[in-house]
């Protein structure tokens, strides 16, 4: 058993009344690659965050080398040669490689930063890494595959015995892909463990050694990768009883053979992002599934005047359109709830009010000048009370407001400019499980009466659901569509983003 | 859920402005009693001595509030006043002297919107820039010379006249603050400026066009700038390139103790006034008190850094 180089052993965690990891044991040997898997929410994440400190632990056991240790905050997992190479990188983009590597703890001659002898440890560093790059460059100047190698550099430079990914791929090409395997598989040769948290079945299978699997706060299996297949893991991450128990397909009807409020031919977005077409009907509900960085918010964000295509067509009501901005977009009958609600949805420093009626604050005026209070409050307090709002008057802060009830009052804007289409991306990400419910519910009323929807989530429990259709999407490519009734598990839609 | 709390720290930082205000205001009532600060006398000179900065603090709320900043508004007055003064000199038109300085200003607002929407430009650099060219055309066109002006219609609409025992410029004052507070609280102009600093993404997002709402209140502040120009070379009955000097920073002082914050995005059209009025309260005071300019200029850059950072800490209190 000592031979690990860590183990946790029933760890516990709780956040309010919500137990987000129930006695979840994980293991980690000398120099081994593990997969940690799991759908959105499993607790993949929490767990990692307790291994970095950032989270302490309810109760349970950390093991490193034998020995007991308390993680209490990031200064701690740092000192038992803990790293975690972050999704969103850390780094400053404005400072050069070197100035980034040994930011917080730079070498010192008397008074002085000793720049001789960073560069000669930076080189070091990134020959291990058979890096080609000059210590002097800027960071910003760099892919963002680069970028991520320099922050696994980062890391290697403190000594590291432990590194964790988070989706370390999700924003890289095919060829930075392999030359990360390259790195990882440099590392293990040295004697570093790592643990791999990704959503893509096939690198998995390729790089890992082992896979843990993990489904609501527990540990389902662990498992050496030669014994399992792509199948086998969805099915463990799902589970029997296929945990979108509590999001019902109810199938919904619209007119099948009416005209297409929605037609796209062959947009191309960007060099990954090509020959996209499809199209949409007048009350239906399109979803686009695929992994993280297939090009579904792309797409949202095109059609929403954000991005400018470089090719193909765009026809709402047969007629073709060209938004340069979003504010042409919502003339054109667009709406998008975004998917990074905090930054892209909301004034957080503004109230609920305010927030609500942004997009069609010109529509409810006297003589075309001056706001008509009276019809907005009526406005707001009928979104408050339609969509369930729970907050203590429309004039509350909405920065004070839980996410479930922000991401309510983004869907309320909207729905008062009424748009022919709404665009959905990931629009129940950070909102409470009994708020996704209810926004479902909203997005349905929505088509019910008229409206046409575009929706993408990572969460397939939901896209089956609610959506009438599914394209899947890979890396930047159609891969697939099928009507929903031809979908009879959760399993076959999560095999068919796997593929290309 | 914690609303109540927070509801009274909001409140609490919105009034900071007027909690200040009544402090000062008695602190100099007590000590400048004997050489006549609470006179009515007095009381309406600080009113008519502020007239300009407040004007345009009514179009620096917008400015601050859309995220952005305007250091070109003292210059624009210079130039205006110029601008009037000659054109006074040469065709004795009042009317065509308003049209002109309103121009200008409106011209020099659109300038500076356009190197910020356009090239991208930061706000502070494109109108620092535009500052110090525009105080240079000040002193260029006359050769630093100043201009007289004999009109007296004009001199009594915008600077010396009286109706009762109010000054002009208080009535003018008065006049912009309804238009402003209008404006700002009940037009989809004022909410999209504040939507625009408070997140710019997210008001894009929304739909609204915030680079044609950034151009507009440069514009604005542009042309109200300019208006204070004609106050200036109406009180002081002539054209200067020196007027001004110096207004740009009273102004944001004034606007950020209203209860605007630099980052954009909040804003209000009362607290501007309320602290418009501080800060000529505050300069008054110091000459009654009987200070040297040097001094005055010392105590009055403390007295700004203190009343800011007061409400400062009141908003962060609000976060926590």
């Amino acid at each position: 058993m000592s031979q690990n180089i860590l183990e946790l052993k029933n760890i516990n965690k709780s956040f309010g009344a919500a137990k987000v990891l129930k006695d979840v044991s994980f293991e980690l040997q000398p120099a081994e690659v593990h997969a940690l898997v799991g759908g959105n929410g499993a607790g993949k994440s929490t767990l990692m965050k307790i291994m970095t400190g950032v989270y302490t632990k309810d109760s349970g056991e950390i093991i490193i080398n034998g020995e007991h240790k308390e993680i209490h905050n990031t200064n701690d997992a740092k000192a038992n040669g803990i790293a975690m190479i972050f999704q969103e990188m850390s780094l400053v983009p404005t400072l050069s490689i070197m100035e980034n590597i040994f930011l917080g703890n730079e070498l010192k001659k008397g008074a002085f930063r000793d720049v001789a002898a960073m560069k000669k440890r930076t080189r070091e560093v990134l020959e291990e890494l058979g890096l080609d790059l000059n210590p002097d460059t800027r960071v910003s100047e760099l892919s963002v595959g680069l970028t991520q190698m320099v922050e696994i550099a980062k890391a290697v430079s403190k000594d590291v015995q432990i590194l964790i990914f988070d989706e370390p791929s999700a924003a890289l090409s095919d060829q930075e892909t392999a030359r990360l395997f390259e790195i990882i598989r440099q590392l293990k040769d040295k004697g570093v463990s790592m643990v791999y948290i990704s959503h893509r079945m096939n690198e998995i299978l390729e790089i890992c050694d082992r896979v843990s699997i993990l489904r609501d706060g527990q540990n389902v299996i662990t498992e050496e990768t030669a014994n399992l297949t792509m199948e086998k893991i969805v099915a463990y991450m799902l589970g029997d009883a296929n945990s979108g128990h509590q999001f019902e397909w109810i199938p919904r009807d619209y007119d099948k053979k009416g005209s297409d409020v929605l037609e796209v031919k062959n947009l191309k977005i960007n060099e990954k992002l090509d020959d996209i077409s499809f199209s949409l009907k007048k009350g239906e509900i399109l979803g686009f599934a695929g992994l993280m960085g297939s090009g579904r918010t792309e797409i949202m964000e095109t059609l929403f005047g954000i991005r400018r295509p470089e090719k193909g067509e765009i026809l709402v009501g047969g007629q073709k359109v060209h938004s340069k901005s979003p504010a042409e977009a919502v003339k054109n009958g667009f709406g998008l709830v975004p998917e990074n609600r905090r930054r892209e949805g909301l004034v957080l420093i503004h109230s609920v009010r305010e927030n609500a009626i942004l997009p069609v604050s010109t529509r409810y005026t006297k003589n075309k000048i001056f706001n008509d209070d009276r019809r907005i409050n009526q406005v707001v307090t009928d979104n408050i009370q339609d969509l369930g709002v729970k907050t203590s008057d429309m004039n509350q802060e909405i920065g004070l407001l839980s996410g479930g009830n922000q991401q309510k009052i983004v869907i309320a804007k909207w729905l008062n400019s009424d748009p022919r289409i709404l665009m959905f991306d990931e629009p129940t990400a950070g909102v409470d499980i009994g708020a996704k419910g209810e926004i479902i519910k909203i997005i349905r009323k929505y088509a019910d009466e008229g409206g046409s929807v575009l929706f993408a989530s990572s969460e397939i429990a939901e896209m089956l659901a609610i959506c009438d259709r599914i394209i899947t999407l890979f890396d930047g490519k159609i891969t697939g569509e099928f009507r929903r009734e031809d979908i009879s598990t959760e399993e076959e839609l999560q095999n068919a983003i796997q593929r290309k | 859920m914690q609303s109540k709390e927070s509801k009274k720290k909001i409140q609490l930082s919105k009034y900071m402005v007027y909690i200040v205000f009544v402090i000062v205001f008695i602190f100099f009532a007590i000590i400048l009693n004997k050489k006549g600060f609470v006179n009515p006398t007095n009381l309406l000179n600080i009113l008519r001595q502020t007239a300009m900065v407040s004007i345009m603090a009514v179009a620096g709320v917008f400015v601050l509030g859309a995220g952005q900043i305007d250091l070109t508004v003292g210059s624009n007055a210079a130039m205006s006043a110029m601008i009037a003064s000659l054109i006074l000199q040469e065709t004795g038109s009042i009317i065509l002297a308003i049209i002109a300085c309103l121009a200008f200003g409106i011209g020099i607002g659109c300038i500076n919107g356009l190197l910020v929407t356009r090239l991208r430009l930061p706000a502070f650099l494109a109108t620092l820039g535009m500052m110090q060219a525009v105080r240079g055309l000040a002193m260029w066109i006359t050769n630093t010379a100043a201009v007289p002006i004999s009109n007296n219609t004009f001199n009594q609409i915008f600077g010396t006249g009286f109706i009762g025992p109010i000054s002009v410029l208080i009535l003018w004052t008065i006049v912009f603050y309804i238009l402003g507070y209008i404006v700002f609280n009940k037009t989809t102009f004022g909410k999209h400026s504040l939507a625009t600093g408070g997140n710019e993404t997210a008001a894009r997002y929304s739909g609204i066009r915030v680079d044609r709402i950034k151009m507009y209140v440069f514009m604005l502040s542009g042309a109200l700038s300019a208006f204070a120009g004609i106050l200036y070379a109406g009180r002081m009955q002539s054209g200067r390139y020196s007027f001004g000097d110096g207004d740009e920073m009273s102004v944001i002082a004034a606007v950020v103790l209203g209860g605007a914050s630099m980052a954009g995005g909040t804003g209000s059209m009362i607290g501007a006034l309320v602290g418009s009025i501080l800060m000529g309260m505050i300069s008054n005071a110091l000459i009654l008190a009987g200070l040297t300019s040097a001094q005055q200029k010392i105590v009055n850059g403390l007295i700004i850094i203190a009343a800011v950072a007061l409400s400062n800490l009141a908003q962060r209190r609000k976060k926590n």
